[in-house]
């Protein structure tokens, strides 16, 4: 039981992680279908660093930083989706899909030039879980949606940033920044996106390779709409999706389960989304602006 | 200390094509309501982009209190003083009363934290001082549209401006509220506030304004005080101008059969309110039945209702004896329903489309332009736009070729126009058929218009312009508040006794 | 003054601006440039980037020195499902839909193509019917999307992306569960496609190419005929550029949206037939997304959504997949391939940038006017025109 519970943790923690970020990104306005793409980017730099540290010698302190330089090169990355979409007024799915290409080849491309193979070489030893059997990337998930909750809706720059996204026209009206705002929630999702990366690569494998994040950025991009752009229905539905990540694992060790295909607990999660949109769709609880490039002086 | 409040003096600037100010002056008294009075596209709220800054003037200068004052930005407006209160509000709609009062400037405590209470309070007594009854931590999903606006006016009040400006306060609220409203202003007057209010109803002008500054087509009419004694007529009269007739040849007009009937019909808009009421009203062929109003007053949903676009809720729309009430747009359009739309970027014209596909948009399935295995014959289409540009006079850059987006307004109507008449309806919805034109292409629409009347098309005009219902109807009917409040024929009524009508005074009152 | 503005000739920069094929020529030299650059930065030789793309159009090999045309033939059959999967995303763009679904359009043909080749006795002209089916089940897999959007207003982007990943898991449950198993070496595959069912090779031997190609050829043309010549595409293409005006007009917007989603499907759904059918004689089971419908997106995007910009736009996209492996001899990382995809679309969608550009400049211009004549704003309107 307790290695279940273990197991949709470790899996639901960077969805959790990476959907916080898109939360924070489309609160602002901006919508971030690259969220795939800067996971990778994420989970490549980190199982890098990792490597090369470990190798070194360096010791566990290595994991803490390659979870941040895993953060701030896909936050870097992401100020391209930023400079897009606020500053250049781009269709924003367009650059995200562009982010998303272009994270697939500089991930291998990095992989080649250090290692000379398409993956990372695996690294000895990733997180380790606690005494209670969980991974220190579920408590750095709860950290993260618990600061975003508070910034969000406890902190002046929260109200901020949440009135871009609905109206920015409004924010603009009492001098607030929408640009600056914008920049930040797209450099918040590239932040989180990439730690969210390294957290998933840390616990869940050995190694990088390029299917490793395998649509999970646009998993949490769900959940964020799924969770009607709020962190605890963002968290619910993080849980929901992980746990039905888990459930294949978890089948194939149950005997009662073991006779159901493992692809029809894959497929579950996105068609309950999908379902979900579709009952949902009456009432809309998506940030009013998000999508819309603003342009100042409009109403 | 200078007498006045707000001195704009002066004051010109023109948009490509249009002049929107003229030469205008404004100037408030400190402690006064002045009314600035005009109908739509007066030049009213370009003045007041003007005020705060949102494009500078061509010419002219601004004083505040008395201080010329360089305002680059609606920050500066508000550091002078002056609040404004929109016709489209800014409000947050999952935000809190207080939370939308304070964004930008947000109470917080030490540790940097939001804190909400010492505002909420100061909200609360604001609204309690100025008779506001809003409360401070309702949502604004949940409040009415007219507490939105003494929301939108406790921010000015919050934020300590002399000076608030009300931009068409009363457009979107019900009597009830109006009356309230007229309170309010009241009582920030007597609290020491200065209130410019701008609108085009004589009433509420009557009721509270001390002085009022009349703009017409962009240029300054001149101020008069109200007082008790000044007549609703002299003011009408200031606002709509003598009516100038562009000559049109216009022949006694000569009408036939029932075209349009429309028997009591109710339409509801997006948001589930009832803004056309039981409303029933006949086009005859050969006629142009002009619809006199002020905008909202629920012709864009009555014009949805009849070309199909939104759904009737009661009623029937009967068109040349059959029930039309609830066939489909393409059925409407097939049956000689024309609509020339009030949004003619919106509704009337695919801009990414060439001059011929729009010219042919409404048939271009039609046997004529279409051949074996559904392939256009663009020759064809070709051959009727060149002719259309040709009979219509449409300049564009490369005729029949010319994305219809990069046309100037005139032409783009143009091009409506031509399809539209081209299509023989039996019956034509016009909405604003001249909005935003130059005087040469508004003359040679409304000739179009008065032709398809003489061929004996039935015509129903909506216009928030007096001058081009009077100029073209032959019946008017004025609307209020989604229903006819008096249908006459031409010339039975003048233009300040329908001005009266469409500022929602009956029509007994107006005698 | 209206005719003398006629006869100047548009200066470069504004032709430049406004020509969505001549920006597009731009995009793309820009992204070699910039993995040119990422060479430099390594210190590989970038001609090794070009004499690879070279010897991946023409054949001629920078090694041995000879001709192969089997290179042009695989090349050519390469840019097959970047060709279908860019018309497939291009047909949904023309309508306004942003379809990221033809990656999972595309798993669905090749599953439907998949099961008829199986557990249909072979017969001649199987591979007929294949693809008929692929092009059904893909239009069916893209039409749900178009039917959601139209009737519950969801998010055809959202919607889709999960429907890829369910296609993705439904091929191996279909396959692995539900059809004839291999007889020999039996981890991960079915039984072998029926003999009926394979694409015939055909001109360039030895090579992959094979009449799939015909197919694709087909599919531009159908594209560019309905899109361009009908009374359907004149629809299609209203709704798209303007959904309130074409309802207005009596066009049946919802319609055309499940519509034009259906016919985008069916695009990548022939794909999915044609690379099963033409590539591999045993079937193994896809476990991973092939890309192509991604891709498919880059490829419509550099294409500007027409039938002839999708063909050439596929073709370079073939080209740089065939260039890939040859790199790979030269000791050129191959990746830099992908990062010239990448940054191709992130340079595309800068493009909007550009409009802000050519505004102001028209903006500017319209003020200079003004300031010339000095005249009044009447005068002004005309000089507009």
């Amino acid at each position: 039981m307790i290695g279940t519970i273990s197991t949709i943790m470790m899996l639901a923690a960077p969805i959790l992680i990476i959907a916080t970020g898109g939360m924070i990104c489309e609160r602002s306005g901006v919508t971030n279908v690259g969220l795939d793409g800067l996971m990778s980017i994420g989970a490549c730099t980190a199982a890098i660093v990792h490597q090369l540290m470990e190798a070194a010698g360096v010791g566990r302190i290595s994991l803490t930083v390659a979870l941040l330089v895993a953060a701030l090169v896909s936050m870097l990355i992401s100020v391209l989706h930023a400079i897009a979409s606020v500053d250049l007024k781009a269709d924003q799915t367009i650059s995200g899909t562009g982010i998303n290409l272009l994270a697939a080849g500089i991930t291998v491309f990095a992989c080649q030039r250090i290692y000379g193979t398409d993956r990372s070489t695996e690294f000895k030893m990733g997180m380790v879980k606690d005494g209670l059997g969980f991974y220190p990337t579920l408590y750095i998930a709860i950290v993260v949606v618990v600061l975003a909750w508070f910034l969000l809706y406890k902190t002046p720059f929260g109200m901020h940033l949440r009135a871009c996204g609905e109206h920015p026209a409004a924010a603009d009206s009492v001098g607030i920044n929408v640009r600056r705002i914008r920049y930040i929630g797209v450099l918040s999702s590239g932040f989180l996106g990439g730690l969210a990366g390294g957290c998933a690569v840390l616990t869940q494998t050995i190694q990088y390779t390029n299917t490793f994040v395998n649509g999970r950025g646009f998993i949490a991009l769900a959940a964020v709409a799924f969770g009607r752009w709020t962190p605890l229905g963002v968290t619910g539905a993080s849980l929901l999706f992980g746990t039905s990540l888990a459930l294949s694992t978890i089948s194939a060790m149950t005997p009662a389960l073991k006779a159901i295909p493992t692809q029809v607990f894959n497929i579950i999660p996105y068609l309950v989304t999908l379902i979900a949109l579709v009952i949902f769709s009456g009432r809309d609880y998506a940030p009013k602006a998000v999508g819309i490039p603003y342009e100042k002086g409009s109403s | 200390m200078s007498e006045y409040a707000i001195q704009m003096l002066g004051i010109t600037k023109t948009f490509p094509g249009i002049i929107a100010n003229d030469n205008v002056n404004l100037e408030v008294r400190k402690n006064e309501v002045l009314a600035i009075l005009g109908e739509n596209g007066a030049g009213k709220s370009t003045l007041m982009s003007v005020l705060f800054g949102a494009y500078p003037p061509d010419a002219g200068k601004i004083l505040i209190n008395g201080k010329e004052e360089k305002i680059t930005d609606p920050n500066v407006a508000t550091k002078l003083g002056i609040g404004m209160v929109h016709q489209h509000f800014k409000l947050v709609h999952n935000y809190t009363v207080t939370e939308n009062i304070v964004l930008g400037r947000e109470p917080r405590n030490k540790a940097g934290i939001l804190s909400l209470k010492d505002a909420e309070k100061r909200v609360g007594e604001l609204s309690d001082k100025y008779g506001l009854m809003v409360d401070p931590r309702a949502k604004i999903d949940d409040i009415t549209v007219g507490q939105q606006q003494r929301v939108e006016i406790l921010k000015t009040l919050y934020s300590d401006s002399d000076i608030i400006i009300l931009d068409e306060p009363t457009a979107v609220l019900t009597p009830q509220e109006i009356d309230e409203l007229m309170e309010i202003i009241r009582t920030l007057k007597k609290e020491g506030k200065t209130i410019v209010l701008i609108t085009h109803k004589l009433k509420e002008i009557m009721a509270v304004a001390d002085r009022c500054t009349v703009l017409r087509r962009g240029k300054y009419i001149g101020t008069i005080d109200i007082t008790p004694e000044t007549s609703e007529q002299e003011l009408a009269t200031m606002m709509v101008g003598r009516a100038v007739k562009f000559d049109i040849d216009k022949a006694p007009c000569n009408p036939g059969k029932v075209l349009l009937e429309i028997k009591d019909i109710t339409v509801k808009d997006s948001m589930g309110v009832s803004k056309v009421k039981d409303l029933s009203l006949s086009v005859r062929a050969g006629e142009i039945v002009g619809i006199a109003g002020v905008d909202g007053n629920g012709q864009t949903e009555l014009l949805y209702a009849l070309s199909g676009l939104s759904k009737v809720e009661k009623g029937q729309i009967i068109m040349d004896g059959e029930d039309i009430t609830n066939l489909s747009i393409k059925e409407r359009i097939e049956r000689g329903l024309g609509h020339i739309p009030e949004d003619r970027q919106k509704h009337g014209l695919v801009g990414g489309f060439t001059v011929a596909e729009n010219c042919v948009l409404k048939d271009y399935y039609s046997d004529k332009y279409t051949g074996r295995m559904g392939v256009l014959k663009y020759g064809e289409i070709t051959k009727h736009s060149d002719a259309l540009i040709e009979q219509f006079d449409i300049r564009s850059g490369q005729g029949s070729v010319t994305l219809a987006g990069s046309l100037s307004g005139g032409n783009q109507q143009k091009v409506i126009v031509a399809r539209e008449i081209s299509l023989s309806p039996k019956v034509l919805l016009v909405a604003q058929p001249t909005r935003g034109l130059d005087v040469g292409a508004i003359e040679y629409i409304r000739k179009r218009l008065v032709a398809e009347r003489d061929k004996g098309r039935a015509i129903l005009l909506v216009s928030f312009e007096l001058d081009e219902i009077m100029n073209l109807c032959d019946r008017i009917a004025a609307i209020s508040k989604g229903q006819i409040v008096g249908v006459f024929n031409e010339g039975e009524k003048t233009s300040s006794e329908i001005g009266l009508m469409m500022a929602g005074i009956k029509s007994k009152e107006a005698k | 003054m209206e005719k003398r503005i006629k006869k100047e000739k548009k200066p470069f920069i504004d032709w430049f601006l406004s020509s969505n094929g001549a920006t597009s020529v731009a995009v793309v030299i820009l992204g070699f440039l910039a993995g040119v650059v990422l060479l430099l930065c390594i210190g590989k030789n970038p001609m090794g980037l070009f004499t690879s793309i070279g010897q991946s159009i023409f054949g001629k090999s920078s090694k041995a020195g000879g001709w192969n045309f089997r290179t042009v033939g695989d090349t050519l059959m390469f840019s097959v499902p970047y060709v279908l999967c860019g018309l497939s995303m291009a047909f949904a763009n023309r309508v306004g839909l942003f379809n990221i679904g033809a990656e999972g359009q595309y798993t669905m043909g090749m599953l439907a193509a998949h099961i008829v080749a199986v557990c249909i006795p072979s017969f001649p002209g199987q591979w007929l019917l294949c693809i008929l089916v692929a092009l059904l089940v893909g239009a069916l897999w893209g039409g749900v999307v178009g039917f959601l959007k139209a009737k519950y207003k969801v998010s055809e982007v959202v919607a889709t992306i999960m429907l890829n990943y369910v296609a993705l898991y439904l091929y191996p449950l279909i396959c692995l569960n539900l059809l004839p198993e291999a007889t020999v070496n039996k981890s991960g595959r079915t039984a072998d496609l029926a003999e009926g069912s394979l694409l015939t090779k055909i001109l360039f031997e030895g090579s992959n190419f094979n009449i799939g190609f015909i197919f694709m050829i087909l599919a531009v043309v159908v594209f560019w005929f309905i899109m361009e010549k009908t009374r359907l595409g004149f629809g299609l293409r209203a709704t798209g550029f303007n959904k309130n005006a074409a309802r207005c007009s009596g066009i049946n917007d919802t319609g055309n949206i499940t519509l034009a989603m259906a016919i985008s499907g069916a695009f990548a759904g022939v794909a999915g037939a044609i690379i099963l059918l033409g590539s591999v004689r045993y079937s193994k089971i896809l476990t991973a997304q092939d890309n192509y419908g991604f891709m498919g997106i880059a490829v419509a995007l550099v294409g500007n959504s027409k039938a002839l910009g999708c063909l050439l736009a596929g073709y370079l996209f073939g080209v740089l997949k065939s260039a890939y492996s040859i790199m790979q001899g030269l000791g050129i990382p191959k990746e830099v391939v992908n990062i010239i995809q990448g940054l191709i679309v992130i340079f595309i969608s800068f493009r909007s940038g550009l409009k802000l550009i050519e505004d102001k400049r028209s903006k500017a211009k319209i003020r200079s006017i003004k300031e010339k004549s000095g005249e009044s704003p009447k005068a002004e309107k005309e000089a507009q025109k």
